[in-house]
């Protein structure tokens, strides 16, 4: 029975002379090896060198900040909604009154958490919110030793504050600024 | 008592101790770095940029794989014969070092008067103590494999003898040829004759082509490593060695390479010869002078016939077992004695 017609027989008429003395086939090929010598090598030096990610590239999370350094996130709970994989898990507080340089809303995020083993880096959070507060970044999360270190707290995902560290909150915005461009040529495409 | 001490000459038993201490030295780090010319060459090859992490361009590479092979557990099988099991690799590195002695390292130089001769024996059956010694060899992989007790161990040690035994039939016969124009079965001898004429390949391109395939199967590489052959014999001989016994047996290999590369450079390249067809001795040079570019040529000479060896690994898939015997018994063998008939028949001609 012919399932496809891509079946080629195989050649299996004896050796002729030529091939039997195996001389002429192994230099062709040393020859070919040779030429490999001076091509360029794939190899990417990887930590002195990267290779540039694609434009929908999706890695760990950022949570966002105001100009003035207040936390934008307003422990709303839709990123943690619209996760499939459930890696975000939050505990919502009120701001207290002097609180406000703080926080931007009166509700935010006393304790947000997500489980970078859990997460599938869809995108879903960042889409889902409303308060311009997560964003996914180009970095990976680096290797760890324990389950636990993969568990990222507001330690690690808030930006820096903009009058505690002025550089790295300008870097931060602008690669968030960046990724709002991407995703506007996206849907415009 | 007193006479027969002082009667031995005790300035060349000095001198030829330092010169051995320095070419076994020269042997184990040229062994080492080709090692790492291996995996360089088979990274360029695969379009790779080999080891570069260890030191500039990875060149403490060898060092570390030496290190981490020391700090390796020693595990001794328990069903394995211990004492076999040590003598294997010992034998393996003991052999591969031991034809070093009649190779012809380089023309004499003259230190204090002194006129040394860079070889540590010029024994006049050189050629037939070099046989000997690769022969002995095959012993340290039989051994070996033999202590292991393991069945794939004893396949690989099995492959390793039959292999070497027939392909050292060729290798004898095609060296016969040369024997037979050369006249003589020392290698210091050899080397002289072609220092002012040219060199023996151009006299027995088949029989240094013969000598060739039959080296890399005396050292068991690719394309004839059946006897390590790690996709079917996960490792063949030295399947159960592990830490510096395992070295001892990777090392040997190197050290085995880079002496018949030796061989063959003094056999069929004109040893320490510079430049075939023309006498050097023209250029007015010191005797000490020559001797160091001549030493260099050797070296030059025989790097490029390593290269050579991983080239050919690099390119050739191994063998079958069939595939071997037949090359061997129906391909080289009368190839060689057709050779051999060929020579004796010229020189027969010739000479009238
Ligand atoms: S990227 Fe996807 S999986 Fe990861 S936290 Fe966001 S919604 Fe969940
Ligand atoms: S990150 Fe956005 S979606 Fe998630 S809880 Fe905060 S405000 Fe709501």
């Amino acid at each position: 029975m012919q399932l496809t017609n891509r079946a080629k027989s195989v050649d299996r008429r004896p050796l002729s002379l030529m091939e039997k003395i195996y001389l002429p086939a192994i230099f062709k090929g040393m020859g070919i090896t040779f030429s490999h010598i001076f091509k360029k090598k794939v190899t990417i030096n990887y930590p002195e060198e990267t290779r540039p990610f694609s434009p929908v590239f999706r890695g760990l999370h950022i949570l966002n900040r105001d100009e003035e350094g207040r936390e934008n996130c307003t422990a709303c709970g839709l990123c943690a909604v619209a996760c499939p994989a459930e890696a975000i898990t939050m505990d919502a507080a009120e701001r207290l009154p002097g609180e406000e340089h703080l926080y931007r809303e009166e509700k935010y995020a006393a304790k947000y958490e997500i489980n970078m083993l859990r997460c599938i880096f869809c995108g879903l959070c960042e889409e889902a919110c409303p308060k311009d507060a997560i964003y996914l970044t180009e970095t990976f999360a680096p290797a760890n030793y324990s389950r636990k270190s993969f568990i990222y707290g507001k330690d690690n995902l808030v930006i820096p504050h903009p009058k505690e560290n002025s550089d790295a909150f300008q870097k931060a915005k602008g690669l968030i600024d960046e990724r709002k461009e991407k995703a506007k040529q996206e849907k415009t495409a | 008592m007193n006479s027969i001490l002082l009667s031995v000459d005790w300035a060349l038993v000095l001198e030829k101790t330092l010169f051995i201490a320095f070419i076994i030295s020269i042997s184990l780090v040229i062994a080492m770095y080709t090692t790492y010319g291996e995996r360089k060459i088979a990274a360029w090859i695969q379009d790779r940029h080999g080891p570069n992490r260890a030191g500039p361009f990875g060149l403490l590479q060898p060092l570390a794989d030496g290190l981490k092979l020391f700090f390796k557990e020693e595990i001794i099988p328990n069903s394995s014969n211990k004492f076999l099991f040590i003598l294997g690799p010992s034998l393996a590195m003991i052999t591969a070092m031991l034809t070093g002695a009649v190779i012809p390292w380089g023309d004499k130089i003259e230190i204090f008067g002194r006129s040394i001769s860079l070889q540590i024996a010029d024994v006049n059956i050189g050629i037939l103590y070099v046989f000997g010694v690769v022969s002995l060899g095959v012993y340290g992989i039989m051994i070996g494999a033999w202590a292991s007790n393991n069945k794939f161990s004893l396949m690989g040690g099995l492959r390793a003898a039959s292999q070497i035994i027939s392909y050292e039939l060729a290798m004898g016969i095609a060296l016969i040829a040369l024997l037979m124009t050369s006249g003589t079965l020392s290698l210091g001898e050899m080397v002289r004759q072609q220092q002012t004429g040219g060199w023996n390949f151009f006299i027995q391109p088949l029989g240094f082509l013969i000598f060739l395939i039959c080296a890399f199967a005396e050292c068991n590489r690719t394309p004839f490593d059946l006897a390590e052959a790690e996709n079917e014999l996960i490792g063949g001989y030295h399947a159960e060695y592990s830490s510096m016994k395992l070295g001892f047996y990777l090392f040997a290999e190197y050290i085995n390479m880079f002496i018949s590369s030796a061989v063959m450079a003094s056999l069929y390249f004109g040893g320490y010869d510079i430049i075939p067809f023309y006498d050097e001795s023209a250029w007015g040079l010191s005797v000490n002078t020559m001797a160091v570019l001549g030493a260099l040529a050797l070296f030059v000479k025989i790097l490029l016939l390593i290269f050579v060896f991983m080239w050919v690994r690099w390119t050739i898939p191994r063998f079958r077992y069939d595939q071997l015997m037949n090359l061997g018994w129906k391909g080289l063998i009368p190839l060689a004695l057709f050779n051999m008939l060929i020579t004796a028949a010229f020189i027969l001609f010739l000479r009238k």
